[in-house]
Formats: structure tokens, sequence, C-alpha cells
């Protein structure tokens, strides 16, 4: 995951060219199959008990069950048409859910498929083999697997190494090196070894592996109602309840001048006011934030994380890997005596030719760049040394030169053990060096010191932007690194954090994340060891890296499968979207009964007062045609509303007072304004067709 | 032009009211002021309350509830028995049952729905007694409400919202009692009566007509039925009577009574949770919405009634001056109604009913709101909470946060109660008024037939759900029918919003902050005033409209306006 371009917006993004990987293959929001699908779903979810879920469209229910009796009763092409409408309203509230459900049933069938019915070799306690179905392991079982097959249940490696093809769980098809020991032991049931034997240790009771959560997660089998979601269900419930006496005190009010009114235009008002926009697409924009988060290859655990996401002030963000590359690249070359920049290239380049790191690498492609060194072959008569933790230096033997490179003190010391002297300004060098956040590494051709080499941290293209973004939308980013201060405060300076950790340690992680939370902040992290595991689980936010270890995926409340950290901005940015979008259909659907009103109040008593036809300010044809368009702009703007409510609200880095002031104007202001346009078009068109 | 210096003297002396009395305010409810403790300490001491002690807020509600209730039941007891009781020059008898207890209910209420004529029913024990006795404690009530939400909002993770007794006691003696004091020297120094004599005869030598002039103690009920946002005055007649209301200061001084505290209530709450930017925003709301209702009646009135221009006096410039008083005009009156009716206070001086259509749909509509703009004494504040924890909700979730407002987390509970307090209102009005239209007893009571008859009857609803207590006039209310439904209006639209806002404060002082940024929605912002504005009008024409479309709306295009 040492993308460079994945901090590259363009690449990252939602609409990126090659896309986030999907879990499985990816479907389009409008898929034909899911459509179908989608289509048949919503004449099943008619059923009263899965409506009286939803109290909006359980009312709307209850009124069509009416017009329709009346429509028996007293049969007109009126009352059928408005029957029918609401009939389709319901209908179009069904299939918004279902839409939303599609393609996450789609991708669990697909994970279903990948957990095929393999046999495991379970060891027994005297070493022997013994075959048994992969869903009778339990916790403590070992298995062992060889090249070829399927890890039959999550475990961690207790021996051997083995490269293991993840696709089937993460879409990335590149194999991952697992190891027994240390934070990269865990490996996932489904999951396929390429090569290698290993012996793994189950982790997992049957029935509750990893694939087995995500089949329930991407299903949405398990969803609960988030708070947000609980509150604002309150709020429409609250809302339906009261137009519910509205309505129903129209006939004795209007009986006080010896009217009638027509039981159908009253339901037909009552649907009009409660909230069926919102009500109808409240589930399906609950569905599609955790289907969004799906798409990114990040599973959360509950609902519930993806809301707090969307209110986290506080973003813990480890430097290597986050924030920086990950490694220190060369980026300076500085000679001290009488030695010029090109003898302390060619030094450097001949001690790190073969050397693989990454650092190594980065040496010799700046001696190519700085001083056009080619690399050469150097013949056999050298010897490589390499690092070790003990000498701190690495190097080459080559003919009567020993070159070395490495931390200052140890090539200091081994100069003065060659008998060599330290030229005076080495030391001011080092030390600048340091201070700016890189790394200083002193290059020695025997007793001759001939400079040092600057390795910086590089910090990742484009984070400084995110981070400006992150501020203005009001969440403060803290750099946690294991550098010494001056170092961290060098690269949090060049990344634009807001504050960093220094020389952190799980302990003083979890003490940082307590203070924030003391001072009523929600704070995110993200972790893959096992002792991340207690600030993972700390944390309002704790995305586990799917390399990580299992303590950290079982702490955490998300997964990412990618295993990038910087993902972490996208899930706040998802989880503020998930709000925006459920208050600004709302408010949408509050301020379309402003124009509704208009359309049927003066339509409800024209017999009576006639003069009311002055508050027909839109003009409409007639009483009948007039309750008839809004009752279908009502039913026509859920289904337009379908591919706002399954994308959300686009979701802009600004201030709150920004987004507040776009998101009501285009939906509250709109929200009165676009439903006067609705119903006179449709009035017109219905006066057109004679179609009443 | 002596319109608009009215307005300037108001604005100025509201202004100074905001500041001073309301940071006076906010040290009597904290505690800090202690000038009259020799007289708070024996009244504690005869309640048996510690001072000290706090109450959850179910305690607080118990309390509320409970006082209310002995209060109830000693009013309606002197009302019954006041013929056996001094202070009784007039020797009235026991009032009827029903108007008894319905004005009962109404007085402790804040309502002060007046079914009958108080000077040939009542005694001066029982306006003194009773009456104003209740002008004073039902104010108080609501201001100790009120402070316990804003407690709510600035406590951190408490189980408690303060204490009733202390609130309720310090509310009385250091707010209500001086200020009504001063102001009532003030009344009678400019001709208010204020005897305990009874009625006077008078005999009018140049034309020999002979009358009973009814008096009182008046000037001291005047004050404190302002001051108290109750408007229950002395006699039937309305506020302009000469004997209550004397001249066009006493008129002006009575408008500025009644905004004083529910304005200072908006500098508390801005002070009591530390900033008075907040507190100014809920001000500027109330602000927009009294000059909105305030300009939609004074245009009306001021351009006169159809009858007028009939008989060719529109261009008198005098307005409708029909059932408005000479020495106020047309356009005084809108202000002092328009005042009253979105002060939950109800006195007027002029006749509603004699109002243009839009003048009456200003004062109905002003009610409608829920009377928050600016409300009763505490009243109004907890109001407009109510209303900007549900804004603060949408537009919350609108910025992409779980909502909070000044730093408390609005959730299911709080959304539920907010919601609970601001409908059962409407609710209320639409079913009495439905039921009364449909039933023959309802029927009888309105004097006018067609859309104005019903409007009668949706203005008594309203005014009595909305603790208003003004009249229209044209209905004839004192009947078993009126009183009792009545009464269900009054009990229903009082503590169908004191409970859950105290269950409100309760859920909001249990809570912990959480730190403000930049990705909070400001609620001390512009655009939060244009949306809570915004929604309290929305909530108000969503359940009203249709209502009104039956009344003053169909009546308005009669007219042939529009």
């Amino acid at each position: 995951m040492q993308d460079v371009q994945v901090l590259d917006k363009s690449a990252a993004g939602p609409g990126a060219p090659d896309g986030p990987r999907g879990v499985v293959n990816r479907r389009s929001l409008f898929d034909r199959q899911i459509l179908r699908q989608a289509a048949a779903d919503s004449v099943r979810k008619l059923d009263p008990r899965v409506q009286i879920k939803n109290p909006v469209m359980f009312v709307v229910l209850i009124g069509t069950v009416v017009t329709l009796i009346e429509s028996v009763a007293h049969p007109s092409v009126f009352t059928w048409l408005v029957t029918v409408w609401l009939a389709l309203t319901v209908l179009f509230a069904n299939f918004a859910e279902a839409m939303a459900e599609g393609r996450g049933k789609a991708q669990a069938d697909t994970l279903r498929r990948t957990r095929t019915e393999t046999d495991a070799r379970r060891l027994a306690a005297d070493g022997t083999e013994e075959r048994v179905a992969a869903g009778d392991l339990t916790t403590g079982d070992v298995v062992v697997c060889q090249a070829g097959d399927v890890i039959p249940s999550d475990g961690e490696i207790i021996e051997g190494a083995a490269s293991v093809d993840e696709s089937a769980i993460t879409g990335e098809s590149a194999p991952t090196i697992r190891e027994s020991g240390g934070d990269r032991s865990a490996v996932t049931g489904g999951t396929r070894v390429l090569s290698d034997r290993i012996v793994v240790r189950i982790t997992a009771e049957p029935g509750q592996t990893f694939l087995d959560r995500m089949i329930r997660l991407v299903e949405g089998a398990k969803r609960q109602k988030t708070p947000n979601e609980i509150a604002l269900a309150i709020l429409l419930a609250a809302l339906t309840i009261i137009f519910i006496p509205v309505v129903v005190t129209l006939q004795p009010m209007a009986s006080f001048f010896g009217t009638q009114v027509s039981v159908v235009i009253l339901i037909a008002l009552l649907v009009c006011l409660i909230p069926t926009t919102i009500g109808a697409l409240l589930s399906a924009i609950g569905i599609a934030g955790m289907d969004r988060l799906v798409q990114r290859n990040v599973l959360a655990m509950s609902g519930r994380a993806v809301e707090a996401a969307g209110d986290v002030q506080t973003l813990l963000l480890d430097k290597t890997g986050t924030i920086t590359l990950g490694n220190r690249m060369a980026s300076a070359f500085h000679p001290v005596g009488d030695h010029d920049e090109a003898d302390l290239a060619e030094a450097a380049q001949l001690a790190s030719l073969a050397d693989e790191t990454p650092e190594g690498r980065s040496i010799v492609v700046l001696a190519k760049e700085r001083c056009g060194l080619r690399e050469r072959d150097l013949g056999p008569s050298h010897t490589f040394v390499p690092f070790t933790a003990t000498t701190r230096m690495s190097g080459l033997d080559i003919a009567d030169r020993c070159i070395r490179k490495g931390a200052a003190d140890a090539v200091k010391r081994w100069v003065g053990e060659q008998g060599g002297t330290l030229p005076p300004e080495l030391d001011p060098i080092v030390e600048r060096v340091a201070k700016a956040g890189a790394t200083p590494l002193v290059v020695a051709d025997g007793p001759k010191v001939l400079g040092v080499i600057e390795l910086k941290d590089v910090v990742k293209q484009g984070i400084a932007e995110r981070f400006a973004e992150l501020r203005a939308i009001g969440i403060r980013t803290v750099m946690i690194t294991g550098d010494n201060p001056l170092t961290a405060a060098a690269i949090a300076q060049e990344a634009g954090v807001d504050d960093y950790l220094a020389e952190a340690t799980p302990d003083r992680k979890m003490q940082l994340i307590k203070a924030e939370q003391e001072g009523g902040k929600l704070v995110a992290m993200t972790g893959d060891g096992t002792n991340d595991a207690p600030a993972l689980a700390q944390a309002d936010v704790g995305v586990a890296m799917n390399t990580g270890t299992t303590a950290a995926k079982e702490a955490g409340n998300m997964v990412d499968l990618d295993s990038n950290p910087t993902k972490l901005i996208e899930i706040v940015e998802i989880g503020k979207q998930l709000l925006i979008t459920r208050g600004a259909l709302t408010t949408f659907s509050i301020a379309n009964d402003i124009a509704k009103y208009f359309a049927i109040i003066p339509a409800l008593f024209l017999t009576t007062f006639p003069q009311l036809h002055a508050y027909n300010i839109m003009g409409l044809h007639s009483p009948t045609s007039a309750v008839l368009s809004a009752v279908i702009f009502n039913a026509l703007v859920i289904v337009a509303l379908i591919p706002l409510a399954l994308r959300g609200v686009r979701f802009r880095a600004t201030g709150a007072t920004a987004i507040l002031r776009r998101n009501v104007l285009i939906y509250g202001v709109g929200g009165l304004i676009v439903p006067f346009i609705g119903i006179k078009l449709i009035d017109l068109i219905l006066t057109a067709l004679h179609a009443y | 032009m002596a319109f608009a210096w009215t307005i300037v003297v108001m604005v100025v002396v509201l202004g100074l009211c905001w500041r001073f009395l309301g940071s006076y305010m906010v040290a009597v409810y904290e505690g800090r002021s202690r000038w009259l403790t020799w007289l708070e300490r024996p009244i504690y001491r005869a309640l048996r309350v510690s001072p000290e002690s706090e109450q959850t807020w179910q305690r607080y509600a118990a309390s509320v509830v409970g006082f209310t209730a002995v209060a109830l039941l000693v009013t309606y007891g002197i009302f019954r028995l006041q013929g056996s009781l001094p202070f009784n020059p007039q020797h009235f008898g026991a009032v009827r049952a029903d108007t008894a207890w319905n004005t009962s209910v109404s007085f402790v209420t804040n309502t002060n729905w007046q079914s009958y004529s108080g000077e040939t029913t009542m005694s001066h024990l029982s306006q003194m007694g009773s009456l104003a006795v209740q002008n004073f404690l039902s104010a108080a009530v609501g201001m100790a409400v009120a402070i316990a939400l804003v407690r709510g909002f600035t406590r951190k993770g408490s189980p408690t919202i303060g204490n009733f007794w202390v609130d309720f006691v310090r509310g009385t003696i250091y707010v209500l009692l001086p200020i009504a004091f001063v102001a009532a020297i003030v009344f009678i120094g400019q001709g208010a009566v204020e005897t305990l004599a009874g009625a006077a005869p008078i005999h009018n030598e140049l034309n020999g007509v002979s009358q009973v002039l009814g008096r009182g103690p008046m000037a001291s009920q005047e004050v404190i039925k302002q001051l108290g946002t109750n408007g229950g005055g002395f006699f039937n007649a309305n506020g302009a009577n000469p004997l209550e209301n004397p001249t066009g200061l006493t008129n002006l001084l009575s408008v500025l009574l009644i905004l004083c505290i529910p304005v200072a209530f908006t500098y508390v709450f801005g002070k009591m949770v530390f900033s008075t930017r907040q507190g100014l925003a809920i001000l500027a709301v109330m602000t927009v919405l009294f000059a909105g209702w305030l300009t939609m009646a004074a245009v009306a009135e001021h351009q006169g009634s159809p009858a007028m221009a009939a008989a060719g006096l529109s261009d008198a410039g005098i307005g409708n001056m029909e059932g408005k008083e000479t020495r106020f005009g047309a356009l005084s009156s809108s202000l002092y109604n328009v005042t009253s009716t979105q002060t939950s206070t109800g006195s007027v001086d002029s006749a509603a009913d004699s109002y243009t259509p839009i003048g009456g749909f200003a004062m109905l509509t002003g009610m409608m709101l829920g009377e928050v703009s600016p409300g009763g004494v505490g009243t109004g504040l907890y109001g407009i909470l109510l209303f900007a924890v549900i804004t603060v909700f949408i537009g919350g979730l609108m910025v992409g946060r779980t909502p909070e407002y000044l730093g408390k987390k609005i959730q299911g509970k709080e959304v539920k109660l907010a919601a609970l307090g601001v409908l059962v209102m409407p609710i209320t009005v639409l079913v009495l008024t439905a039921i009364a239209a449909a039933i023959g007893v309802g029927r009888a009571g309105p004097l006018n037939a067609g859309p104005h008859g019903f409007s009668e009857i949706l203005y008594a609803y309203t005014s009595q759900t909305n603790n208003n207590g003004s009249g229209f006039g044209g209905l004839s209310a004192n009947t078993p029918f009126y009183n009792i439904t009545g009464t269900i209006g009054l009990l229903l639209g009082r503590f169908g919003m004191i409970i859950p806002v105290l269950a409100l404060a309760g859920s909001l002082a249990a809570k912990k902050p959480v730190a403000a940024g930049l990705g909070t929605f400001r609620t001390d912002k512009p655009m939060f005033v244009g949306l809570l504005t915004g929604v309290v009008l929305i909530v108000g024409a969503l359940t009203f409209l249709p209502a009104l479309a039956l009344g003053p709306l169909v009546e308005q295009v009669s007219h042939g306006f529009f």
C-alpha cells in the first residue's frame, strides 16, 4: 500500500477512473439486475408487518386502503386515479429501499460463493492430521494449510510463513506475506495460500468468522437504526401525528357550514402533508451510506460508527504510511573537508549498490540525478557489509577501500578506530540535518569522512491540502510518531498537521485520546498492531487495518480491507454526507408542504367558499386536477430523489456555515419553489390529456 | 409620527430592560442578589423547603403541578365562598361552579381568560386574594420553568435542574413585586383607581342620568396583569377602560410592562449559557416575528374597513376606528393588541371582533405561532427554545454532524420532548374547535354566522390553549360547554408544554457537553435566526392553514382584498 497516488484526490475520490476496488465486482447503482430484483421486492414489502416499521409510509398504506374502499363504493375516474397514485407512492418508497439493499445483497451472494465448503486438515494433539469440515472448526483448533489450500477459518499463524491471496476479501490481487509472530500473523478464512506451508490456530467460532460478519454487514441483515436515524424517525412520526388531527378535524369544522368534505380529498391532503419524501427514502439513505463504505473497501461494524465518523473532531494519524510515504529518501549530499559532492556521491553510491532497502536505492537514484553516476558492475572482488542493529552501518569492502555509511555516532566511532580524524564541520551539519526533521547518514572511506547524506521523510503529495480541508470542516489532525520531538515538529510543519505526538507509545496515545474525549471531542484513529488495540477500542472511530492483528480488528469498529490509513478522511466524509443527506431531504420534504396547501385547500372547500379560488395561485385547472397533481407530484418526487438518496448529497470541505447556507438554499428554498412548478406542470399535462 | 416616536421609545426602553433587568434577573436566579433575604427566608421556613437542596426534573415538575393544584383549590374555594367572606362591599353571591372552575384554571395557568364580568361577579377578596395573587404566582411559575430549562443547557452531567420553590419565590419577590409596586404608584399617579370601596352611584346633573360606576383595587391589579403577561382585568370592559388605563402614558407603559420581562429573559438565557450572542439570536427571531405581525395589523387597521370606505370615510386618515378608543387611535391600539396576543397576555384595549380581517388574523395567528414572539414571562423563552431544538436538529443534520445546541447533543429523546411540547397546542386547539363547530351547544356560542362565527370559536380555543386569555368577542363563552372544554385547553396548553420542557431540561442537564468547532452549526448567526423564524412560521402555517382557510382567510377574500 505504498501507492504514491493514493492521496491524489482524483484517484482516491469516489469517481476515480480505476475507482476504489469493491469487495466484489463493482456494480453500477442502477444495474439492470438490481432494478429488476428491487421492483419485485417493492411489491413483497407491501406486507403490513414490514410497513408498520415506517410510520409515515404506513399511514399512506392505510390511506390507500381507505380510498380503495371509497373507489369501490363510489367509483369515479378521480377516486381511482388517486388510489392508484397513493399505492404507487408506497411502492416507490419500497422500491427505494430495495434498490439500496440490492447491491449489498448481490455482494453477499458473491461472498457466499467464496465461502466454499472446504475440508480442513486438523492437527490432533499427537500430531496426526484429520479431515474435518471447515464449518466444524472452533477456537483453539490447529490446522495445516499448504499451497493451493483455502484457509478454512480465521486464525493466527503459529508456524511458518506463506504468501496468501486475499483477493476474495480485499479485491487486491497481489499476494501478501503472512508469517508467524509479530503483527502479520493473522489470516482470514476464505483466503488462499499460494506458497509454502503454515500451521494456523483457529480464533473464530463457527458462523462468526470475518467472512460471515462481512456477509451479514453487506446484506444489512443486522442493520440497526443509528441514534440520528432514530431521532429523525421520531421527528417524522411527530410530523405525521400532527397532520392526522389537522386533516381529521376538517370534516367537523366544515360541518359548521353544513359542508361535506370528500374523504378521498382529505386522504390526499394527509398523504401530501406528511413527510413522505424523507419517510420513503430514510432507510435507503442509511443502507446506501453503509454501502458507500463497502465500495471503499471499509467494513463498519455498526451504522453508529459511521455516524460517529461524521462527528469526529480529532483525527489521530500515524506518521509513517499516512502522512509520509513510509520510507526515507535521500534528498541531498553534504560533503565535508576538501571532498566535493561527486566524491561523496561516488562513495555513497558504491556503499548502496548492494543495499536493496528503499533508502539504499534512493541514494543510488540521487547519485545519478546529482552527479550523473551510473550503476556499475562491481566485479567479483567485493564484500557487502550488511546493516546490523549493533554496528548500525552498512557498506562495501572493494579492492582496498572500506566504505561505510550509517548513523553519525556509529560511523564516527568507526573512523576513530581506523585512526582517522573528524572534520570540525561534521557535527554542525549532522545537527542541522537532524533539526530539519531528516536523518543524517555519515559516509566514510576508511579513515576519511566524506560527508553526510540527508535522508528525508517524504511527505505525501497533496496531504497538506487535505489537512487544510479537514481544518476547514473543523477537524483537527494530530500526527502520531515514534520520532523525537525535533524531527516530529519538522515533519508536522511540512505536512500541515495541527499537532503531533512525538515519541509516542501505546500508553501516551491512549492518554491523548482520553484527554481529547474529556474535552468533549470525538476521536478517530487507525491502527494495526496488537498494542494499538486498547486505543482503537477507546477511540470513537477505530479503523483497524486488514493487514493487522486479530486483536486490532476486534478492538476497532471498522476494518479497512485496503489497509490504507489515509482512508480515515474518506470515512469522515461519508459519515457527514449521510447526515447531510437526511437533513437536506427532511428540509425539502417539509418545505414542499406549502405548495401542496395552495393546491389542495382551495379545492377542498371550493363548493362552500368559491372565494377561496383567490388562493389558487398556481391557477390549477379544477379542484380534482389540483388534488391529483399534488398527489402525483408527491409520488414522483420520491422516484426523482432515489439517485440522490443512494449517492448522497455532495459534500464539500467547507465550514459549517457555508455548507448550511448551500443546503438551505438548495433544499429549503428549492423545496419551497420546486413543487409549485412541478404541480403546475402535472396539472397542465393532466388537463391536456383530459385524464379525469 | 407620534406612533413612530412610540416605537422609538419602546425600542430604547426595552433595550435598557434587556440589558439591566436581564442582568438583575441573572443575579436573582443565580442567588447572587440578596437584598430581600429577610423576606425570602421566612417563606422557605413556612414552606419547609431547604433553599440549598436541588431537585431532579421529576421533582421539579411534581412541585409545579402540586403548587398549581393547591393554588387552583384555594382560588376555586374563594370564588365559591365569597358570599360569606369579607371584602365584599356589593354582596356578590358564590360564583357559578363551571365559571368558578374555568376562571380558577384560567388564572393559575397564567391565561386569564374571562368568561364573566368582573365588576358584577367578583368580590374584592376574589379580585385581590385570588385573581391578583395568581397573577403574580402563575407568572413566577412560568419564569421558574424557563430558568430550569436554561440550567439544562448550562449544567454538565447533572442529575438536578435547581429547586422550584427557590426559583418561584425569588421570581415573585425579587422581580415581580418590586416592579409591580413601582408601576402601580405610577398608574395611580396617572389617575387609575385604587380603592377598597365598592361601586359608586353617580348622578349626572346635566343630563339627569344616574349610573353605577364599578370601583375597586384596580391599579395594583392592572399593573401585574401586564407585567406577568396575565391579562385579566378588573372589569368586563377591555383594557381601554379609563379607570384602569387613564392616559396615553399608561397605555404605552402597559405595552412596556408586558414586554420587559419576556425580552429580558433572552439576556438571562444568553448570560447563563455564557454567550449573550445566543440570547441576541433568540431576541432577533422574536423581534422579526413581532415586527412582522405588528406591521400586518397596523397597516390593515390604518387602512380602515370596507364599511368605512362605503361611508366615504376612507380618506379621513384615522383608520378603522370601530371598537377602538379615540384616545389611542388605530395604530396604538394595534400595537397594544398585537403585543398582548404575542405575549400570552390577552388584555386588549380595542375590540378584536371589530378589527379588519387581516388585523384579526394578525391577533389570532400571533397566538397560533405558539406565543414565542416574545411570548409570556418565561413561557415565551421555553417555548421558543423548543422550536430552537427542532431547528438545530434539522440544521445540524444539514451540516453533517450529530446536531447539538449549546454543546448538548440533540438526540431522539430531545427531539421527542421538543416535538411533544410544540405539538400539544395545535392538536388541542384543532380538536376542541372541531368539537365546538360540530355540535349544537358549540354552534350556539358564536354571535355571527359563517366564517366570522367560526373565527370566534377558533379564536376562543386558540387563546385558551395558548394561555393567552384574550377574547375575540362575539362568543357567548360563559356556558358550561365552553367553560369546561376551555378548561381542557387551558390545562393541556399549560402542562402539555411545561412537563416536556422540564423533562427536556433534565435530559440536557444530564449530558456532557461536546466541544464546538468549525464544523458546528452556529446558533448565534443570522442563518440560525432565519431558520428558527422559518421553523416557527412553517409549523404554525402547516398546522393551522386549513382551519384558517375556513375563518379569516375566506373572510379576507370575501371582502375583496388581495
